[in-house]
């Protein structure tokens, strides 16, 4: 079928390369740039950006300054688990008013930080700004620095009106606020250890990484930002290198952390045995002794053998079948091309929200010729790329799941409402698991007749 | 969980703590999604609607479309007009429904967009409608956004044209799917011939199929939204929702309503039903008296369950007055009823109900939040939550069993497909509940006292 898509969007899709190398004719996809008006974007705002970066820091005071959606909408929806406080899971928001709209809204901001200075001793406050506070004016950095000087409480200012950017903007806004905490400890003297940026333990994948880390005897400094708090966040000046593995989110802040603090990055991802145990080697020769190596080298080594006979046992049930991509991020999306190739599955559709150009160039080169790469697209190209190139299943957030289902196309959620760790081999584990079970459950015979 | 919350209460005049409401947008959208072949459109961020899908799509488990002028700094400076006109086009040209329906958003009202020039001139292609209705997110709550684009529909599509159709229009409330065909079954038992706007049910239930379609076959219709002007009268059903709509009709298009509370329980149910007997002069037939006879029947049976229970009921003000008047019924103590929406009228019907039942010690408030509803449980426990999913993680804190009611429940399944309205929602409810309170005696009882016959 002929799918309907607006002459605008066409220079957002391309198709896989012909040959690898060989890429002069073909032209970039576009990307990184707002959405069409009009369009039913799958795609999220600057403070949606800012506030799933930031939300993990388990014993920080969120404070959404607007209107009472922006904070109702993002009240304890991440799936990013604690170790600690549980604060984070609280909303707190001045629920303006239209008398706030008229008058500004800085005296009801004052008051609410006050309101929580006084009765919860807090040890850092972010101040996220909204749509709203863009346009009435408001001095937010103003009210946080005199609160902060007033109580001597770190008070953050996010700059995040919805329509200064799209989402990815909004993760940079995160990642100065983060930079502000952490700027004051800038400092202090280099410990062994690496920080981890860009993970925000949804389903507890944080965890999972540091296990492995442990295993291979590379300490963590900080973790950025999940199951992070602000005592942790400030140490991670001191850490050696930085791994990034979001690195959508995480990749401004890694260079400002080069920049200002002489921490070096590399990127890395755990998702899928390939990536997962390519990291882990990576980690251990970038800062590790010859037995950090040794010890990476056995345990991936040990952890793949493991997965061998799990995968034997469960290709026969994948193979040949074909998979759909819509992730957040351009890094995500190509784990899973890899983690798909390793189950036996080609992925036919690819697209992400927030994808870097340089990210799409990799997709082209992982993909086959027949593949569909698309940036923010909309469930309409969706629906009509996932029909043209029959995919069996579709791999997304919370607004693809009911779309794919009604196509009677399998799905398994790789964003806040994963069902269960997606990273690291336990993570291959439970993604092969549930993408076997979606694709194999009873109810698509009752579907199809 | 939840360690913030300390007994002790204090005054708080600025911040909002785990709130009890979302804003305007989601509800407009909502509304027009119970519009026939119609896209509703938010004219503001990109993000606002991303999160009005998602929070619809967690709620009733199905794609939820509506698209967005995506905003941008240029937009928010110069006014969004050239944004709303490339808009329209745009999904004319794509997603071709037979009317988009654009709401507002906080950043919208304050730059002084001016939605009636805007589409007034506008190119919209023939045969094609474009409405809108103004729902500033620094206003009430959802529920004011439900029934400000309802008036909106009204105020671009309903005419008198002198000639009555001889239909009752029924405004639902905000309500489920499954609660609205619960009404549509009463008043075809009622031989009540009626429009029904919004309807969502059949766009927010839709069957598996093997197909996705943009927009499924249910919802109002067009002709159907213009005919209300040529309405017998309107059953206006939550007093604290459908009176804005039902007036603007009224004054409109000289269509009297009746406002009634949301048919939730006996007493409401038999009001509704009763207004229904009246407008067609039929009897009640005894299929709904069997009906109403068998929920007493079993409001009787397990009557000791119940009575002077404690109960804490928190949501939308017509879902939890509605509630309210229920548990009262069943001889429980609606202890702390509170909803989000701003509005002291919540507070004196609510009163209202406390008298009725002769019940002391009962609190109800406006405007509210769920950490004064924490603290509240903390100081004097109940036995008993019924609301939103956003209760859940007072209910495992405080350790108290918890019934799923209203919007959104988040965190289970298939609740939009059943109701809680009419007899049979009744009956639903008090099932709920009876489990709720015997699977917690059976979960906390000690060994001599555990029972195999209950």
């Amino acid at each position: 079928m002929e799918a309907r898509i607006l002459d605008e969007r066409k220079a957002f899709i391309v198709n896989g390369k012909k040959d690898i190398g060989c890429n002069f004719d073909a032209p970039a996809i576009k990307c990184d740039s707002d959405s069409l008006s009009g369009t039913v974007s799958q795609r999220a705002c600057v403070y949606c950006g800012a506030r799933v970066v930031l939300n993990p820091i388990t014993d920080a005071f969120h404070i959404v300054h607007g209107p009472i959606g922006c904070a109702s909408y993002t009240w304890d929806i991440r799936g990013s688990l604690t170790s600690g406080s549980d604060l984070y899971r609280n909303s707190f928001s001045t629920d303006l008013s239209d008398k706030d709209i008229v008058f500004g809204g800085e005296k009801k901001l004052a008051a609410a930080i006050e309101e929580i200075i006084e009765k919860h001793n807090p040890k850092l406050i972010f101040v996220y700004s909204t749509c709203i506070v863009g346009v009435i004016g408001d001095d937010v950095d103003a009210v946080c620095k005199q609160a902060e000087k007033k109580h001597g409480t770190r008070v953050i200012s996010v700059k995040s009106p919805g329509f200064s950017g799209n989402k990815s903007y909004g993760y940079k806004m995160a990642c100065n606020a983060i930079l502000e905490l952490i700027e004051p400890h800038k400092n202090q003297a280099k410990i062994k250890g690496v920080n981890i940026l860009g993970d925000f333990n949804l389903a507890g994948e944080m965890w999972i990484i540091k296990n492995y880390l442990r295993e291979i005897g590379i300490p963590v400094v900080a973790t950025i930002t999940g199951d992070s708090s602000c005592e942790t966040l400030i140490k991670a000046p001191a850490a050696q290198l930085n791994l990034v593995q979001c690195a959508g989110s995480m990749t401004y802040l890694a260079k400002k952390m080069e920049e200002e603090m002489g921490i070096p990055f590399v990127k890395i991802s755990f998702f899928g045995v390939e990536d997962t145990s390519a990291s882990l080697i990576r980690i251990a020769e970038a800062i590790g002794s010859g037995e950090n190596i040794q010890k990476a080298e056995a345990f991936t080594e040990m952890e793949r053998n493991k997965l061998n006979s799990f995968m034997d046992k469960y290709k026969k049930n994948l193979e040949g079948k074909k998979a759909a991509i819509y992730v957040g991020g351009g890094f995500k999306a190509i784990s899973l091309i890899r983690q798909f190739r390793e189950m036996g599955i080609e992925t036919v559709v690819v697209g992400t929200q927030t994808g870097k150009k340089e990210d799409y160039e990799v997709m082209e080169s992982l993909v086959g010729k027949d593949t569909v790469i698309l940036d923010d697209a909309n469930p309409a190209e969706l629906e009509a790329f996932m029909k043209q190139k029959g995919a069996d299943i579709l791999v997304g957030g919370v607004k693809e799941r009911p779309l794919a289902y009604k196509l009677g196309i399998a799905f398994c959620d790789h964003n806040h409402e994963r069902k269960h760790a997606l990273a690291g081999y336990e993570g291959v584990i439970n993604f092969t698991e549930e993408i076997n079970l979606s694709l194999n459950s009873p109810v698509w015979k009752m579907v199809r007749g | 969980m939840l360690n913030l919350t300390k007994k002790e209460r204090s005054e708080r005049n600025a911040l909002r703590v785990n709130p009890c409401k979302t804003c305007q947008p989601v509800g407009a959208i909502y509304a027009a999604l119970g519009v026939h072949n119609c896209m509703p459109h938010s004219h503001g961020s990109q993000g606002c609607v991303s999160y009005h899908r998602t929070f619809l799509t967690r709620h009733f488990k199905e794609p939820a479309i509506a698209s967005t002028s995506s905003f941008t700094e240029g937009a928010s400076v110069f006014g969004g007009g050239s944004n709303l006109r490339t808009g329209v086009k745009n999904i004319f040209d794509i997603y071709n429904p037979d009317i988009i329906a654009v709401h507002t958003t906080c950043l919208s009202e304050t730059i002084g967009d001016d939605l009636n020039s805007y589409i007034q001139d506008m190119d919209i292609p023939e045969g094609k409608l474009v409405i809108h209705a103004n729902t500033p997110s620094y206003v009430g709550s959802h529920i004011f956004g439900f029934y400000n684009m309802m008036t909106g529909f009204i105020n671009y599509l309903s005419e008198a044209t002198g000639n009555c159709n001889g239909k009752t229009a029924i405004f639902p409330g905000f309500v489920n799917p499954g609660d609205i065909r619960e009404m549509k079954r009463l008043a075809n038992y009622m031989k009540v011939p009626f429009t029904m706007f919004p309807d969502q049910s059949g766009v927010m239930d839709v069957p598996m199929t093997g197909d996705y379609t943009m927009y499924p076959k249910g919802g109002t219709r067009i002709p159907e939204i213009a005919g209300l002007g040529d309405c017998k009268m309107v059953l206006a059903l939550g007093e604290l929702t459908s009176e804005e709509p039902a007036s603007l009709l009224e004054r409109k298009c000289k269509v009297p309503y009746t406002l009634l509370p949301l048919p939730i329980g006996i007493e409401a149910t038999d009001r509704f039903v009763m207004e229904l007997a009246q407008l067609s002069n039929e009897e009640v037939p005894y299929e709904l008296e069997e009906e109403r006879g068998q929920l007493v029947d079993i409001m009787l049976d397990a009557h000791a369950y119940f009575y002077n229970k404690a109960v804490a009921i928190f949501g939308d003000p017509d879902t939890v007055l509605g509630l309210t008047r229920m548990v009262l019924e069943m001889g429980m103590l609606p202890k702390y009823v509170l909803t989000g929406t701003p509005g002291e009228n919540f507070v004196k019907l609510a009163g209202k109900l406390f008298e009725q039942y002769g019940v002391e010690g009962c609190t109800a408030k406006a405007a509210g939040d769920l950490f004064e509803l924490h603290q509240w449980i903390k100081n004097e426990k109940v036995d008993l939550m019924i609301g939103t999913s956003y209760g859940k993680s007072i209910a495992r804190a405080e350790d108290i069993p918890f019934v799923r009611a209203g919007f959104p429940v988040l965190d289970r399944y298939a609740h939009p497909y059943f109701p809680i309205v009419g007899y049979k929602g009744a009956l639903r409810l008090v099932e709920r509940i009876a489990e709720a309170l015997m699977d917690r005696q059976d979960k906390t009882c000690s060994d001599e006292d555990f029972e195999m016959v209950m």
